[in-house]
């Protein structure tokens, strides 16, 4: 069985999705699991890029628990960006920005000064917590509506159409990221590179690979994908930045890597997994099916976070080096 | 056989003699933990002074109005003590965990359960009298924050859950938990407010003058758990488990029983913490009133590098921030989040190696690891 | 005239305040093979470091075919054609064999990894060089022996002029050196000069065109292996007469002290690594363990040890049944266990050394009265071992990190040696020590042994085990093949039952 289950992480994962969006189908009807696929896919989007920057990061060798303050700034960049330049692709770059910038710091002082990289992450997110609760005014407003946009032929597929394909420009790109990152990562020379470093980073070394710039550029780079994330919370997904608006969603994040096993369509799929779960308590909880306070119903994505923990941890592998500083020449 | 070498050797120096140098200089760089936190500090008010600035205050009024409010007046030195008296207990909880390797960012969590474990006996049994009722609120928050620690230890031990991520998801559980509990069947009955009845009166802690009673605890405590880590077997399977599992295995020192039990040391702590704000402060539980504490209790942590000591002056120092920021909004509209500005800012500093290569270049204390990657 | 292909002129490489190399100039010929020996420490892997470009020369320089421009990573040594095969190989053991020999050099389609040309490559440089390999397996899945194979095809898949090996026989069967030393052979007579380090000295004389010995990183002896011989080149690497020949008297067996009875144990991934292990050890002798590395040695020492679960079977002390039982249990028991690795087990290198000295010892009534640690005693404990093992160190608080492998390996045998035991466990107790320390650590295990202690050795030095030992278990596939008297082995024999040459 535990053999069975770790052959088949892919089918098993991806199968629970569909048997659980296959229940909403039947069960619901097409306008309710119309809405509910839109609520889990919605939940899903930020949860998936911000597990990208996990993997990213990981698959080099550097734990990013700071995934959480990069979205944090981010989405405040994004927001009051937009809102005081009046622009929504100047609130947006400067989300990316945002998200980069941080990725680059936690890459100087886990790659260069070889800091504790749990210790540099947890600095970034207390220091996110601070400088956007600091900075936060009440009042402001986006410039404008966020744009949504339609791809031709696939928007017209059944049910998957509409909530995949008819969307903000975030959402939209997230499916195409998923699917570029998984590529880029194992069928590229880059990808192959970034896993020699985070498994075994002085063998790279050794092969003529820079690891110590491979790590600072692949860390800061993941940045734009936590940029996104955060710019998706306060731009797209609700047009308004309120303080701790990303509500964990960095760890969240973090724990859909490791049930992704570091792989990004798998990854994409375990927070899927995520959004249905919430999207379906929520659901049972609005027809009067169970009658839980809304306060137990909101925990259940940290419950299952440690649920799914507890059961996929020790059967994954995280990647060997990771959280490792590189020292080039010994080993 | 081999005289000759060993002679050889004996006369040979065993290092680079260190350099006789300024005297002050070297008592600095001797106590670069004392000395980098300090320069942090003053580079952060500095930054803050600038934000200040910038907003059409004079940073000199408006630092002088904060630590008036906080020291200057009785009233203000109470409610100081007050705030710093949990800070010490979360800091010292973080600190405790980190001795074993573990990062501990679920005080808030533990703490939360503290402090409605305690309120729960305080408001239930609010008639026994205050000799049985204090003891007995204690022990059952304390035993509910160790108990809450002790789910992330036991994932940590059993299934390899890294205890950041877990004490993340156990600190909103908590809070989910207690906001339906205050909200249905604890909330106090006709009021609108989510909140608990208030403890009976023989549950409150007593003052003694501007100094709460929780406060010369909290000394105690830290001042125990310095010596406890210090001087015991305890202590030294702790450091043990932390600075080297596989040298902790083979000494026969059982490290997931140390972990579990120093997690648990460590929930209990934070609960105490949520204990003395029930009993000394709020007087019941309230969703709002113990908001931050524990994620302060990191920050003093860090600060002070996991030494309990050093707990004592990070938690007044946060402690007198806090104490001081609505006195500061009050006089110059300055938002009260500056004080998590300025300390996100000293902590980056202190956290990051940068101040001490500045300053003490080649002689800069190497920062040993107080944490462990995912595998590990 | 032969070309010269490789020359050190006066290179200098400082380690903090050590010296690691001092001054040292060499030439190899094209089509040379060329032994770098010298004892552990003698800075051999410092040098070809260098010339690889992984660290670089604090004075000095490195002419490769005539250009003598600093060499800046092993990028750009191998793109001069140099090739290096590292003593711990430099695979990513998750990936497959192809994917670890392209590594750096990847063939590509566009964007794509071109894996199909990558593995005709290797297919074709395996049949060339008669290096076989699969080259799909995950390198997890490969023996050493195979491992290594892929690290020489890894160094050969570029166009290498000059091939350095850093120990590479370290983890052979004797038969596999064979092999690895015919393929050298070859190699070299096809034009290809090589460099290996070794402090093997039959190996040297196998093999070598000429020999550089290095002693203290220094180059203090050159000689063509044909003006030599095994005892000449011993006595150039420690600068005096070696003492082959431990002293020791006729062992005197008495009880039995250990007994293990058809164990099995797993490895870390969960595959037998001990396969019914027997095996007996009395009070008053010597038994060493002699097999190649990887052969169930380290799980069964663990076993042994209480820090590996035991699957079946059984571990006895005396008529004391300690199957399964904590390594706290066992070591109360009167077990002294020498690890393997000390750095990881042995020792915290942040503690003093006075905390190491009583490691696993912390809790026993002499330095903990009731949960409260004595230091007194701790510190006067530590005195007393610091002086009678000689450990050089400024003082009892200077930290285990800070002192010299063999400083450290005298830390953990005087720990392990002050508890008098019954039963000493020393595994690989003198793996990366200097010679002084060597002689001193046998010494002690024979002093151990006349006090009365039942001593298990397990090496993967050959010439350890047959001094030491007055009785020798081979060990192969995870059980004991044979069983032999000390006294008057026969080295090829054991080495043919070492590669399961056996019945």
């Amino acid at each position: 069985m535990e053999r069975l289950w770790e052959k088949n992480r892919v089918a098993v994962i991806l199968s629970a999705v569909v048997i659980v969006g296959m229940y909403v189908f039947w069960f619901m009807g097409k306008a309710r699991a119309e809405s509910m696929l839109t609520s889990a896919w919605g939940f899903a989007v930020p949860l998936i890029l911000a597990a990208l920057v996990g993997v990213v990061g990981e698959r080099s060798g550097v734990v990013n628990i700071g995934i959480e303050g990069q979205m944090l700034i981010s989405a405040f960049a994004a927001f009051f960006g937009a809102a005081l330049t009046g622009s929504l692709i100047i609130g947006v770059l400067l989300g990316l920005g945002a998200g980069m910038l941080l990725g680059g710091f936690l890459a100087w002082t886990a790659v260069k000064l070889r800091t504790d990289q749990i210790i540099a992450g947890v600095v970034i997110n207390i220091a996110a917590t601070g400088i956007t609760s600091f900075f936060y005014k009440q009042g402001q407003t986006l410039p404008g509506v966020f744009p949504r946009w339609e791809i031709p032929l696939l928007k017209d597929l059944p049910l998957v159409g509409k909530v995949f394909f008819a969307n903000g420009p975030f959402a939209l790109a997230t499916i195409l990221i998923v699917i570029v990152l998984n590529y880029l990562l194992f069928r590229t020379r880059w990808g192959l590179r970034t896993r020699a470093i985070g498994e075994y980073p002085q063998a790279a070394d050794t092969a003529g690979i820079d690891v110590i710039r491979m790590r600072l550029v692949n860390v800061t780079l993941a940045g734009l994908l936590a940029g996104a994330a955060g710019a998706f919370l306060s731009m797209e997904a609700s047009s308004t930045f309120e303080r701790g608006i990303t509500a964990d969603r960095g760890f969240l994040a973090l724990a859909i890597m490791i049930f992704g096993a570091w792989k990004p369509l798998q990854a994409a799929a375990a927070a899927l997994f995520f959004g249905f779960a919430q999207a379906i308590a929520s659901q049972l909880q609005a027809d009067k099916v169970v009658d839980i306070p809304q306060q137990l119903i909101n925990t259940l994505p940290y419950v299952l976070t440690l649920i799914v923990l507890a059961v996929a941890a020790g059967r994954v592998r995280a990647p060997a080096a990771e959280g490792v500083p590189f020292v080039k020449g010994q080993g | 056989m081999a005289d000759t070498d060993v002679a050889k050797a004996r006369t040979a120096p065993t290092g680079t003699p260190p350099k006789a140098g300024n005297p002050v200089w070297e008592l600095m760089v001797r106590n670069q933990s004392i000395v980098v936190p300090i320069v942090a500090l003053v580079l952060a008010f500095s930054i803050g002074a600038f934000l200040i600035r910038t907003q059409g205050v004079n940073p000199a009024y408006a630092y002088e109005s904060l630590f008036r409010a906080a020291l200057g007046t009785p009233e203000g030195l109470l409610r100081t003590f007050q705030k710093t008296t949990p800070l010490i207990l979360t800091g010292l909880a973080v600190s405790v965990a980190f001795r074993v390797g573990l990062f501990n960012i679920g005080a808030q969590g533990q703490l939360l359960c503290g402090a409605m474990g305690a309120a729960w006996v305080g408001f239930t049994m609010k008639d026994l009298p205050g000799i049985i009722l204090i003891p007995l609120a204690t022990v059952v928050g304390v035993l509910l924050g160790a108990m809450w620690a002790s789910i992330a230890a036991l994932l940590k031990t059993s299934r390899g859950v890294h205890e950041v991520i877990s004490t993340i998801m156990l600190n909103a559980i908590a809070i989910g938990i207690m906001d339906t509990l205050v909200n249905y069947p604890l909330q106090a009955p006709g009021d609108d407010i989510a909140r608990t009845p208030e403890i009976g009166a023989g549950a409150k802690l007593p003052e003694f003058g501007v100094v709460p009673s929780g406060f010369i605890l909290a000394l105690i405590l830290a001042l125990v758990s310095a010596w406890v880590l210090k001087r015991t077997t305890t202590g030294f399977k702790f450091d043990t488990v932390g600075k080297n599992k596989h040298a902790a295995g083979y000494a026969g020192i059982g490290i997931a029983a140390t972990t579990i039990y120093a997690m648990a040391l460590s929930g209990g702590l934070a609960g105490l913490a949520g204990v003395v704000e029930t009993l000394g402060v709020v007087h019941r539980y309230e969703s709002t009133s113990n908001n931050g504490l524990g994620f302060d209790g990191v920050t003093i942590a860090l600060l002070a590098r996991a030494n309990p000591m050093g707990t004592i002056p990070a938690a007044f120092l946060v402690g007198i921030l806090r104490s001081g920021a609505a006195k500061l909004q009050f006089d110059t509209q300055i938002q009260p989040e500056i004080v998590d500005l300025l300390l996100a800012v000293t902590l980056l500093l202190v956290s990051i190696p940068i101040i001490a290569q500045v300053i003490f270049r080649k002689r800069a204390a190497s920062q040993a690891a107080l944490s462990s990657g995912w595998g590990a | 005239m032969s070309e010269v292909l490789l020359e050190l002129d006066g290179v200098t490489k400082w380690f903090g305040p050590v010296k690691a190399n001092t001054d040292i100039s060499m030439k190899v010929n094209r089509g040379e093979i060329i032994a770098l020996l010298g004892e552990n420490g003698a800075g051999k892997s410092t040098l070809v470091k260098q010339i690889f470009g992984l660290i670089t020369p604090d004075s000095g320089t490195i002419t490769v075919k005539g250009d003598p421009t600093r060499i800046k990573d092993p990028r750009d040594a191998i793109g001069r054609g140099i090739g290096m095969v590292h003593q711990h190989f430099q695979l990513v053991p998750v990936m497959t064999v192809t994917e670890n020999i392209i590594l750096g050099f990847e063939p590509v389609k566009g964007l794509n990894l071109d894996l199909d040309s990558a593995r005709t490559m290797v297919v074709e440089a395996s049949d060339r060089y008669g290096l076989e390999v699969d080259p799909d397996a995950a390198i997890e899945d490969l023996p050493v022996g195979t491992q290594q194979r892929v690290e020489i095809l890894k160094a050969l898949s570029k166009k290498v002029d000059l091939l350095i090996l850093d120990e590479p026989t370290a983890v052979l069967t004797p038969q596999e050196t064979d092999e690895l030393l015919g393929v050298m052979k070859a190699l070299a007579a096809d034009g290809t000069s090589i460099v290996f380090i070794t402090h093997k000295l039959r190996e040297v004389l196998a093999v070598a065109d000429r020999v550089y010995v290095l002693r203290q990183g220094r180059v203090v002896g050159e000689v063509a292996t044909k003006d030599t011989d095994q005892a000449g080149l011993a006595t150039m690497m420690v600068g005096r007469a070696v003492v082959l020949q431990v002293d020791k008297d006729e062992a005197t067996p008495a009880d039995e002290v250990l007994s293990v009875r058809d164990l099995v144990v797993q490895d870390d991934r969960k595959l037998p690594a001990v396969n019914g292990m027997n095996l007996t050890v009395r009070a008053g002798e010597i038994v060493g363990l002699a097999g190649v590395e990887g052969n169930g040695q380290r799980e069964l020492v663990e076993a042994i040890a209480g820090m590996r679960k035991v699957v079946s079977g059984s571990v006895h002390l005396g008529t004391e049944d300690v199957t399964g039982k904590s390594p706290h249990h066992i070591h109360a028991a009167g077990v002294g266990h020498v690890p393997e690795d000390r750095e990881k087990h042995g020792l915290v290198g942040g503690y003093s050394i006075a905390d190491n000295l009583v490691l696993n010892r912390f809790d026993e009534p002499e330095f903990a009265n009731r949960g409260v640690r004595n230091f007194g005693a701790i510190d006067a404990n530590a005195e007393a071992y610091v002086k009678e093992f000689d450990i050089r160190t400024s003082g009892i608080h200077a930290t285990a990190g800070s002192l010299s492998g063999g400083n450290k390996q005298k830390v953990v045998v005087a720990r392990e040696m002050s508890a008098e035991p019954r039963l000493l466990i020393a595994a690989q107790p003198t793996r990366g020590v200097d010679v002084g320390s060597i002689e001193f650590i046998h010494s002690r295990i024979v002093d151990a042994r006349d006090k009365g202690a039942a001593v298990l050795l397990v090496s993967a030095e050959l010439d350890e085990i047959l001094s030491l030992s007055d009785r020798i278990v081979v060990v192969h596939g995870g059980h004991a093949v044979a069983e032999m008297p000390g006294a008057g082995a026969n080295r090829q024999e054991i080495g043919r039952l070492m590669a399961g040459g056996g019945h």
